[in-house]
């Protein structure tokens, strides 16, 4: 008896729950409403069958439960009962299932007039490209994937040199406007998924795979990988932003093309030279960094690294927060470089400085506790802690101890990495939760000094 | 040829009664003994698996609160539980434990056909879990790949345990399917060829079918495990590129050229499938029993229990790929296997609507088992019906990758299998062991464990509505409301409920075994030969100097006109056992 | 393509459904006797072991068959991506396949010995062929170093790579009979053994090598066609 109260109790409770639940699909933003059609009429039919079928099981339970004198029925089958059954379910699978394909044909239907745009996965961002004026995308080849050429375009195809390269982690998209959205991988298996979108696919290395929806609705939807991708998978986040054509136009106009960004000259390392006569002041004429003035040591440091960070200075993505004290005094400086040309020229400065011996060690730790801690760490900056271009992760052998001490306190505190473009450093933040307590971050940061 | 057939080998003494200590229960070749190895092996690596859920699940629950759960051990957990819970916990209890157990038991045979195979079985499943765990302790530790285990990340670089953990992976599955495979071997012989007299198929308990039909699809199934496990094991070696595409990993130039990845998850889920179904057929068969006993009523539509076996059996094969509708494969295969795969439906409701209709018009007997069996039915429901989304490509879509497909499959092939075996556990104790089990404890141990169960996976269900993706160690800047971390840590205490309360089920496992009330033959009144043995717990052989002759059906249970309200298989027709005839309607 | 292996166990499924259907349509709640003889429990005809035999194999056919479904699907792959490299199979592989067809004849004459009861012919043949396939596994390795040192040779070539691993799968199923084949030469030359037992052994070994014969033809015509 309680069985069967419980029983119907339940179902109650699973239709209460099902209609009460504050959590169901977040707000469509894309044309794909019929998807969530075909699931409310999953839920109608399933619902019933839920509702029948437990419902009928508590009435048996109650109504044949044991008692004295009380004898089964002895008919082991019948045949039409068992019939009608089958044809009714049949009838309702086929229900399901017809409008199901209907709306699946469109899935695999792109219309002709879709606009194409490319989203390629690395663990553990996002990179996006676009045709360009000639609306078709150049080819490419793993083998061509380099810093300087990370979609591995290939340098001979006239298709390719307008294509228009985002690094940033914001796909720009037109509102009303259909798009064919292909989708390729660096290395791992992903998934491209927006909630709001309802439509996702996986990214395959060596396949280009796709699908389409039209984005119906203004605003800036989070991106998430949905195929496990290792470590930082959950952390694999992007941005798409749908906004007005004219806004579309403007955005894209200001990204580079390949081509322009294949033109740009390297830095010049003697042009560098004059302009780092700024930083020597505080760190040091050979780089090698200065504690008591707060300034970490540059040399040996990844120059793209540098470069991001000097635009993170230059565009207030770092420095910003008010409780970032050395932080907003390099801003400043950051800004006395005059154009992206010296930023370069004084990278390739700092580059040609000799790396020297590994940096004073201030602090003590844990070098065992942190090399245990250190295994999270190094899948984004390397086993020796020497930097990952492609994880966006600077190198940590040798670099300040204090420095990534009070970087990882500001990344855990949100005084790094908050802002809302800075994607690398929003990473690091979720990441650095991984280090629980002061102690950790002393314990990781002594046997970075080890390494 | 001058062959004499099982069902006619009276004589015991050709079997070679085991005389030591470690013959009767180390290097046994009984059945009986090998089907408690592998119980109580499974069972045993099984609660590690439940104990790295509650590390996945605490971490979901209250993230950063621990700081012994690292995005590198969550990931680990996840993937080892699974797989441990899947392969190592669920086959091998159903088949190596109650296959072992129950089917020369209830087709009235001496023992396995092959005795020896049958332990070799054992031991090597034995290694195979000894591999598995060794995989915990080497360099890296073991692999934290998903336990779908899909290549190039489970060997590449960012992935835990890509270079060791995921070798020893590999090794310990083959081991498992070598182990598997002699058993296998064993359980169709012995179903098809050591039947006793007058146990024609149509006459074997809906159990026999359910575990018979299951093992050949694990027979034909595990190969594409095997194949996949060879090919990655070589890829991850000595550097072949059968699944290895051309990759940037981690910034180095690629190193292999044209592998596909696909290809590993075409095979992984031709095996993969089919291994839903080898865990459910034996569930649907036992609680058909369960059901049936204890409702003191035949099955309902016995032949159609049978046919629907074996429709999903045969439908398990050409379903795989529902499983990849957003794998990248061309997405016309969409068509044909959302139909596939909403036809299994068809065959899997009749069995539902079967069970249902026996308690219909029974006389209900709400034992221990019992209660486990219609929790079932409650379960399965549940889990079967969200089967019907995730089937149907296009609402598969929106809800893949999230926390609607762990919920659903919890719901099918964890949390449903899971109620039949315990249902199972206090059914058959009292012929193990001669003793009953404890009824307050028993009771206890459902009620926790199925609300338990539904406060899990109900809500979880919401959350992959809501977007939720399965598999992220932390849920930071996204679009969903803070409410779903208030959700995580209810299911997350559920969880830790539901986790403590086996203790329960242990406790009474040993608790029973001593003080037991002593069970007599047949304390549930069943009609299956295994009530029928001369012994209780049987002896080595089962059936003393005859072997048993079956005249009936397994389900004569208030048959009209009988004195008693079940007639074992065993009972000739007589005075006592009227021969009756069905009221079927047709001809 | 993996479907080709899903309609193989398909129709393995309904075949095995045609030949159970009569059985699976008996009521039976209402065929009660009380002889019990109305119908056998296991077969009666069949041994056990034949029975084994033939499942194993079916496993063995599923194993096989899903290795050249890779093959197949990794060929294509291959093909679009350039890594996929022909290189000519071994001149070797055709002795060596007429040495597996020797030692399948000879265990032919063995298996009709076997029925004969015909001890000393048996034991003789059954040397021979298990000579002959020993002999088979040897020129298949002669095979393997002569591919290592080719200028063909590297893991990263799927073809090479299918080579090895087809040749090693077929040739552990090989060593797997030899080492049935072991024992039961070894039984024939103890005087005591039941020679029926030995007989049907033979039989069976006879069977799984003419299986492992047709598997070799099939892989080999494969190797040789693509």
């Amino acid at each position: 008896m309680p069985l069967a109260i419980v029983v119907v109790l339940l179902v109650v409770g699973s239709v209460v729950f099902h209609i009460l639940s504050p959590w169901w699909f977040l707000p469509i933003a894309s044309d794909w409403g019929m998807m969530d059609n075909t699931v409310q009429l999953t839920f109608w039919v399933t619902g019933f069958v839920f509702v029948a079928v437990n419902l009928f099981m508590a009435y048996s339970i109650v109504k044949f439960r044991h008692r004295d004198g009380h004898k089964a029925e002895y008919r082991p089958e019948d045949k039409k009962l068992e019939w009608w059954l089958t044809g009714i379910t049949t009838l309702g699978v086929a229900a399901l299932l017809t409008p199901g394909l209907f709306v699946w044909a469109r899935f695999v239907t792109v219309p002709p007039d879709a606009s194409i745009v490319e989203v390629m996965g690395q663990q553990w961002n996002w990179s996006y490209r676009y045709p360009g004026n000639d609306g078709a995308l150049g080819a490419t080849d793993p083998n061509l994937i380099s810093p300087e050429n990370p979609f591995g375009i290939d340098p001979n195809d006239a298709k390719g040199q307008d294509d228009v390269l985002v690094q940033s982690q914001d796909l720009h998209l037109p509102i009303g406007k259909p798009v064919k959205v292909l989708l390729r991988s660096r290395d791992v298996t992903h998934q491209f998924a927006v909630p709001q979108f309802r439509v996702k696919m996986d990214m395959v290395p060596g396949m280009v795979t796709y699908f389409w929806f039209k984005p119906t609705k203004l605003g800036t939807y989070n991106v998430l990988c949905e195929q496990l991708c290792g470590i930082a998978h959950f952390a694999m986040r992007g941005r798409v932003v749908v906004e007005e054509q004219k806004d579309y136009d403007a955005w894209l106009a200001a990204q580079s093309t390949y081509a322009s960004i294949a033109a740009t000259k390297a830095g010049d390392a003697s042009a560098g030279a004059a302009n780092y006569a700024v930083c020597s002041a505080c760190h040091g004429a050979d780089g090698q960094g200065n504690p008591a003035m707060n300034a970490p040591k540059l040399a040996g440091q990844e120059g793209w690294y540098l470069a991001r960070q000097l635009y993170g200075f230059r565009h207030g993505l770092r420095g910003g927060d008010e409780k970032d004290t050395y932080g907003q005094q390099m801003a400043p400086m950051a800004m006395s470089l005059a154009d992206e040309t010296a930023v370069r020229n004084v990278v390739a400065y700092i580059a040609s400085l000799p790396a020297g011996d590994n940096a004073r060690q201030t602090l003590a730790g844990n070098v065992a506790r942190g090399k245990a801690l250190y295994v999270t760490c190094g899948n984004c900056h390397g086993d020796k802690g020497e930097g990952v271009w492609a994880t966006n992760a600077p190198r940590l052998a040798g670099m300040s101890d204090w420095y990534l001490k009070r970087q990882l306190e500001n990344f855990k505190s949100g005084v790094r990495g908050a802002h809302a473009d800075d994607f690398p450093g929003s990473q690091m933040a979720f990441l650095s939760s991984v280090l629980h307590d002061d102690r950790a971050i002393a314990d990781v940061v002594a046997y970075l000094g080890t390494l | 040829m001058a062959y004499v057939a099982m069902a006619d080998r009276d004589d015991p003494h050709a079997l070679h009664d085991p005389q030591s200590f470690v013959t009767k229960y180390i290097w046994s070749q009984d059945h009986k003994v090998i089907a408690i190895q592998y119980g109580v092996t499974a069972i045993a690596i099984g609660l590690v698996a439940l104990v790295l859920s509650l590390v996945m699940r605490l971490q979901l629950g209250f993230p950063h609160a621990f700081s012994l759960i690292a995005p590198t051990d969550y990931y680990q957990a996840i993937t080892m539980h699974g797989m441990i819970m899947v392969i190592y916990l669920l086959t091998a209890l159903f088949l190596g434990g109650f296959g072992n157990y129950l089917i020369p038991l209830m087709c009235g045979s001496r023992d396995m056909v092959f005795p020896y195979l049958n332990m070799v079985s054992y031991w090597v499943y034995l290694l195979a879990v000894i591999v598995l765990v060794i995989g915990f302790f080497v360099p890296g530790g073991p692999t934290g790949a998903g336990w779908t285990l899909y290549p190039p990340q489970a060997v590449s670089k960012g992935t835990p345990g890509a270079t060791w953990g995921i070798v020893c992976m590999l090794i310990s599955l083959g081991i498992f399917i070598v182990a598997f495979t002699m058993g296998g071997l064993n359980y169709v012989t012995t179903v098809l060829q050591a039947r006793c007299r007058g146990m024609t198929l149509m006459r074997m308990p809906l159990s026999v079918w359910g575990i018979f039909t299951a093992t050949i699809l694990g027979l034909l199934a595990f190969p594409a495990l095997l194949v996949s496990a060879v090919m990655m094991t070589l890829d991850s070696t000595v550097g072949t590129s059968f699944f290895m595409p051309a990759m940037v990993s981690m910034g180095h130039s690629p190193t292999h050229s044209g592998g596909s990845p696909l290809l590993f998850q075409h095979l992984f889920w031709f095996f993969g499938h089919p291994e839903v179904y080898i865990v459910a057929l034996p569930a649907f068969g036992i609680v058909s029993d369960l059901l049936s006993t204890h409702a003191r009523r035949h099955i309902f539509g016995y032949r159609m229990m049978v046919w629907a076996i074996l429709a999903i059996g045969c439908l398990s094969f050409v379903v795989w790929a529902h499983h990849m509708y957003v794998s990248g494969m061309n997405p016309y295969f969409g068509f044909f296997f959302a139909t596939t795969t909403l036809i299994i439906a068809v065959p899997t409701a009749l069995k539902v609507y079967n069970w249902v209709l026996t308690l219909w018009r029974g006389d209900i007997h709400l034992t221990v088992p019992m209660l486990f069996a219609i929790g079932f039915i409650f379960t399965f429901i549940h889990g079967g019906l969200t089967g019907l989304f995730l089937g149907n490509v296009t609402v598969d879509v929106p809800l893949s990758a999230t926390y609607f497909v762990v919920a659903h499959f919890h719901m099918v092939m964890g949390v449903s299998p899971i109620l039949v075996v315990f249902g199972a556990v206090y059914h058959w104790y009292p012929k193990i062991t001669g003793k009953m089990m404890n009824d307050f404890l028993g009771r206890l141990h459902f009620w926790i464990t199925f609300l338990g169960v539904y406060a899990i996976y109900l809500p979880m269900h919401y959350l992959g509505i809501l977007g939720v993706p399965r598999r992220y160690y932390a849920y930071t800047t996204t679009d969903f409301p803070q409410s779903v971390q208030e959700l995580n840590r209810a299911i997350t205490i559920s969880a830790l409920i539901v986790g403590a309360a086996q203790l329960i089920l242990l406790y009474n496992l040993v608790y029973s075994l001593f003080r037991g009330k002593p069970s007599g033959p047949n304390p549930w009144r069943a009609t299956t030969l295994e009530w029928q043995t001369p012994d209780t717990p049987p002896h080595h052989g089962n059936w003393g100097p005859k072997l048993p002759v079956v005249y009936r059906w397994a389900y004569d249970y208030s048959v009209p006109g009988a004195s008693d309200d079940f007639i074992p298989q065993n009972v000739p027709p007589g005075p006592t056992a009227p021969a009756t005839h069905g009221h079927g309607s047709d001809t | 393509m993996t479907l080709g292996a899903a309609y193989g166990a398909l129709s393995a499924g309904a075949l095995l459904w045609a030949f159970l259907v009569s059985r699976l349509r008996a009521k039976s709640w209402e065929t009660k006797s009380a002889t019990g003889a109305v119908h056998e429990g296991g077969d009666t005809t069949l041994t056990p072991n034949w029975i084994g035999l033939v499942t194993f194999l079916g496993v063995v056919t599923s194993l096989f068959a899903l290795f050249l479904t890779a093959y197949h699907m990794r060929m294509m792959d291959g093909m679009e991506h350039g890594d996929w490299v022909h290189f000519p199979v071994p001149r070797i592989l055709w002795v060596n396949t007429g040495v597996l067809m020797l030692g399948s004849i000879a265990m032919q004459w063995a298996r009709a010995a076997a029925i004969r009861d015909a001890r000393e012919a048996m034991r003789t043949r059954l040397i021979v062929g298990g000579v002959l396939t020993g002999a088979f596994l040897l020129g298949q390795l002669i095979a393997w170093s002569e591919v290592r040192t080719s200028s063909y040779f590297t893991p990263a070539n799927p073809a090479v790579a299918f080579f090895y691993l087809l040749t090693a799968v077929h040739g552990l199923h090989l060593v797997g009979g030899l080492a049935v084949w072991a024992r039961t030469v070894k039984k024939l030359f103890v005087p005591a053994a039941k020679a029926a037992d030995v007989s049907q052994i033979v039989v069976l070994c006879t069977i799984y090598w003419h299986y492992l014969l047709l598997v070799w033809l099939v892989l080999f015509g494969l190797m040789l066609s693509t």
